[in-house]
């Protein structure tokens, strides 16, 4: 047992694609308390959406759990068999993926699609199911439910069919909801009214967020935890305050500077990193953003950093951070002499 | 839905008509005639019979004197099969190659798309491997290879099975495994092919994680998205196969509209041809209709204009 | 603060700690070479085994129908006398006379069939026809097929409609009245056609085998040109050909540049799709009695030939029936590995 609603220790996961063995996620560690919101940030390929596609057993072929142990809500995922994940999925932990134009199956209406949800997990009857229906549209602001529930879904707009994801997510009220950038998708507009509605219901419902993002603008709003994520690691990890004001990892630093600010000053340049993400099927021997670094140091390219923490929560995986660390003692232990 | 299907039979009789024309006009520019391969009529006798016939009045004459009668359903006599009618004879010979082919057609989508959608499911497993290698051979043997080879094992070798005719059921096992071996091939590997695409769709991702179970994610997700392509094979393949196939109605001796059909174009009987080619076109067309109302109900996204 | 126990078990120099090159940086850079579509394309094909396999078949088919039929001792239209319906590897009479005069006989590898041809060659010159035909008339097909499609496809609205239509009807109208009708048709020009100089190949050719090949051309590019089209209206909707024509870049130039490459592997894969199919009319075109002209043999004519002695002489049969089904299945896995390389759909 766990005092955490979701355990992820020294998770490894592998592609095992013809061209060779591609190394997704590599020592991978997260662990959130009930009711908790959580923000992955990361480039496309960082290994996002895998992480959390692991916790619900959805790893797509040919994806391998090679090492380490995923604990959620009292179940250790790893051993449990597919009939019993099925009870788990969208009953304790439902999910939102990234584009609601294609993740609706086009053939059944609205309605079908949400209460095949309730019937999965519960034994309410067809009446009960639709008014159960009828009352999730509602709950996710959508109008004229009654009408809703009997069209499909390219009769809808993109926002509204995200707003029904959320209505066939929150259908049993799960413990945990991942949303896989949940507003990439969409509008600006909607975007916001999205997100608004997400911690609405977090506060309605009280569950827990996994919130998958390449936007560090709508996890500053929303997360109480950051784990930024480079090259299937987890480079720096720590509270919304750590990430945004105090960041460690040249890669978090390099993120926040490519924000676009309001208080910018006129010719002030936005700065990109430069550089592509690296060859996964290839990757480098020491840490996987030194080529891309600022401050790449020798060691980088040769070894893997180690962890290095800052206070209880916030820690990176950085030689930089090693080498302050070490200068640091060094300095005492003079000081001491 | 009712506007659409009164303008798709408009434009199916447009069509029908387009190819009564084209076929009768070829058909009639071409040398020769339905009495001249008859050696043992004299000058005198053709010039009769082409007359009887009104085959000695001019061409436009002709044509305008056939469509209007084929307008009050009215096909006329067979030149060759003295005192039979066009319409008795496809209603005679019709309903054999029907019932073949139905049962062809039936037996086809019964085992094309379950084991198809197996095929798609154990992708890269060895069943997999095994049904595609199956399929691939079955679209590859032509059909008068299956009809003689059977022939050969079932029929005169093992006798086990009647060759000719049509008289029991035994009499049907042949030729409808000759004539749903293509497309119980073809079936299977289009349903291969559009179940591994649903199966990559989103949506079905989303099923998942709804904790639906395997047998409901194909029977319901995957199959109604995934049987689209069968449909549109299916209906005109259906036109096809019920009007009958030359080779397999030959070479078991049934008799059928298909055989008819050849016979009638090698003896140049040129109301029959005219006669059966409507048919088939009409058949066609409705087959099509149809298939496009069914995909509608399969889709809803799908706007019938 | 603790420190990691992993960095001590690292031995680590205050060197370690100094700011890396750029060269060192760019050492470590292992990119993955860029791969072109067509490369990427080649390389998978290359290690999907059966697709290898089938090509490699296809090729030996071609060098036993192509090539060897040069070096053979026979001609396919010899007849021996008394060699009627040998058996395979058989000598007749004359020829066992020869052999005990210590004269060297190549032998009869498939036997002779019932007028004493040599079989062997039949087969050889029959996968030689049906390869041509196949070839020719996918050709043909594709040429058609894609110009007409693509036409529709891009003009759209009445001009789509009308084309469109006509497919219509050509798909409505059975081909088997079409074929026999114009192979009567087209005898008498054919035949006038065969005396003038320099078109005598017409009368060896046989004018069945034309009309085939009209046929083909005037039929079947409509399933052609309907994928075609299909696949030009999803891509015209594209940004990238928006943008060609917001920059002023003229149809044809569209048509070509940017909408038949982006289909070209699909055509790819059509095409080797349809040879098969081609192959597969003919020979049943041949089994009517409407393929190519005696004494040429096309495999479908020699299997309907050996029809009729079966129950006697089923090798004959055999032989050319189990080679369509060995061409028809190549082409087909061919095609098979052929959209697994190069449909950028599939990739999973």
């Amino acid at each position: 047992m766990s005092e955490y609603l979701v355990d992820i220790k020294n998770e490894r996961l592998s592609f095992f694609t013809p061209a060779g063995e591609v190394k997704a996620l590599n020592d991978v560690s997260i662990h959130m308390r009930e009711g908790e919101v959580l923000g992955i940030v990361g480039e496309s390929g960082s290994g996002k959406s895998v992480t959390a596609y692991s916790l619900m057993g959805l790893t797509a072929h040919p994806g391998k759990l090679i090492d380490g142990s995923l604990y959620f809500n009292g179940h250790q995922i790893e051993t449990m068999s597919d009939k019993e994940m099925r009870k788990i999925r969208g009953n304790e932990v439902s999910i939102i993926f990234q584009d609601p134009m294609t993740s609706l199956n086009p053939v059944y209406t609205i309605g079908n699609q949400i209460m095949e949800a309730v019937f999965l997990h519960t034994d309410k009857n067809r009446a009960q199911a639709k008014e159960r229906a009828r009352e999730l549209l509602e709950l996710v602001g959508i109008n004229e439910p009654e009408k809703r529930l009997r069209q499909y879904p390219h009769e809808l707009s993109g926002g509204m069919r995200q707003r029904v994801m959320i209505a066939i997510a929150l259908a049993c009220e799960p413990k945990l909801l991942i949303a896989d950038e949940p507003t990439t998708a969409l509008d600006v507009t909607i975007q916001a009214q999205i997100l608004e509605l997400m911690m609405e219901l977090k506060d309605k419902l009280g569950m827990a967020i996994i919130m998958i993002t390449h936007d560090l603008g709508v996890v500053a709003s929303m997360c109480e935890r950051i784990a930024v994520m480079y090259a299937g690691k987890i480079v720096e990890y720590g509270t919304a305050d750590d990430i945004f004001y105090s960041p460690k990892h040249e890669y978090t630093k390099g993120l926040i500077r490519s924000i676009p600010k309001l208080d910018t000053k006129e010719h002030e340049r936005l700065v990109p990193i430069e550089g592509t993400p690296v060859d996964m099927l290839n990757p480098p021997a020491g840490c996987p953003f030194a080529p891309r670094c600022d401050s790449c140091m020798k060691i980088c390219l040769r070894e893997m950093p180690p962890v290095t923490h800052f206070g209880r929560v916030h820690y990176t995986q950085c030689w930089l951070n090693q080498k302050e660390e070490m200068e640091a003692k060094q300095e005492k232990g003079a000081a001491n002499e | 839905m009712l506007k659409y299907v009164a303008k798709r039979v408009i434009l199916g009789i447009v069509t029908i008509w387009a190819v009564a024309t084209l076929t009768f006009f070829l058909m009639n520019m071409v040398p020769g005639g339905p009495f001249l391969s008859e050696k043992a009529i004299s000058p005198q006798a053709t010039a009769a019979l082409e007359a009887k016939y009104g085959l000695d009045k001019p061409l436009m004459q002709r044509y305008v004197t056939y469509m209007t009668d084929a307008l009050h359903g009215d096909f006329g006599d067979s030149l060759k099969q003295r005192g039979r009618t066009v319409m008795s004879i496809i209603k005679m010979k019709f309903p054999v190659s029907a019932r073949v082919g139905g049962i062809s057609v039936l037996v086809a989508l019964c085992l094309g798309v379950p084991l198809g959608c197996m095929a798609a499911l154990k992708r890269g497993k060895f069943l997999d491997s095994l049904i595609s290698v199956v399929s691939t051979c079955g679209i590859a043997v032509p059909s008068f290879v299956v009809c003689t080879l059977l022939m050969y094992v079932l029929g005169v070798n093992l006798k086990l099975l009647p060759t000719m005719g049509l008289r029991s059921w035994q009499h049907y096992i042949m030729p409808v495994i000759a004539l749903s071996f293509y497309p119980t091939a073809y079936i299977m590997r289009l349903m291969r092919s559009s179940m591994l695409d649903v199966l990559g769709q989103d949506y079905m991702r989303t099923a998942k994680a709804k904790g639906v179970s395997g047998f409901w994610i194909l029977f319901k997700h995957a199959m109604r998205n995934a049987i689209l392509p069968v449909v549109t094979y299916v209906g005109p393949m259906l036109a096809y196969t019920v009007t009958g196939s030359f080779v397999v109605e030959k070479i078991f001796v049934i008799p059928g509209l298909g055989g008819e059909f050849i016979g009638a174009i090698g003896g140049r009987d040129y109301t029959l041809i005219m006669g059966t080619t409507i048919f088939l076109a009409t058949l066609i067309i409705i087959m099509n209709v149809i298939v496009d109302i069914i995909y509608k109900i399969v889709d809803p996204r799908i706007k019938l204009k | 603060m603790k420190q990691n126990p992993l960095s001590f078990q690292l031995n680590l120099s205050p060197e370690d700690f100094l700011p890396a090159t750029e060269e060192e940086k760019q050492s470590q850079v292992i990119m993955r070479e860029s791969v072109s579509f067509w490369k990427d394309g080649m390389r998978r094909l290359v290690k999907n085994k059966v697709a290898m396999v089938s090509l490699i078949v296809i090729i030996l088919v071609m060098i036993f129908s192509f090539i060897v039929p040069m070096f053979y001792p026979y001609s396919y239209k010899e007849q021996f006398k008394g060699a009627n319906h040998l058996a395979p590897m058989e000598y007749s009479e004359a020829e066992q006379e020869r052999i005990a005069a210590g004269e060297k006989v190549f032998p009869h590898i498939f036997g002779t069939d019932k007028m004493g041809r040599d079989y062997a060659i039949r087969v050889m010159m029959g996968s030689r026809i049906s390869l041509v035909v196949g070839l020719i008339a996918t050709a043909i097909i594709l040429v058609i097929g894609s110009v007409y499609g693509s036409i529709a496809a891009f003009f759209g609205g009445k001009v789509d409609l009308i084309m469109m239509r006509i497919v219509d009807i050509i798909y409505t109208i059975p081909d088997i009245l079409l074929i026999v009708l114009l192979s009567f048709a087209l005898k008498a020009p054919l035949n006038a056609l065969k005396n003038e100089p320099g078109f005598g190949w017409v009368g060896i050719v046989g004018q069945n085998l034309i009309s085939i090949f009209i046929v083909f051309a005037l039929l079947y590019w409509v399933g052609m040109s309907r994928m075609v089209r299909s696949q030009i209206l999803t891509l015209k909707e594209s940004e990238f050909v928006t943008a060609a024509r917001a920059m002023g870049v003229s149809n044809g130039k569209i048509i070509r540049r940017h909408l038949l490459t982006n289909c070209i592997g699909i055509l790819i894969v059509t095409t080797t799709l349809q040879i098969p199919s081609s192959i597969f009319t003919e020979s049943f075109l041949s089994f009517l009695g409407m393929g190519v002209a005696v004494p040429l043999p096309s495999l479908g004519s020699l299997a309907s030939d050996a029809l009729n002695g079966f129950n006697t002489y089923p090798y004959l049969l055999f032989v050319p029936a189990g080679l369509i089904s060995l061409i028809i299945l190549s082409f087909n896995l061919l095609g098979d590995g052929l959209r697994d390389a190069f449909d950028p759909k599939l990739k999973h």
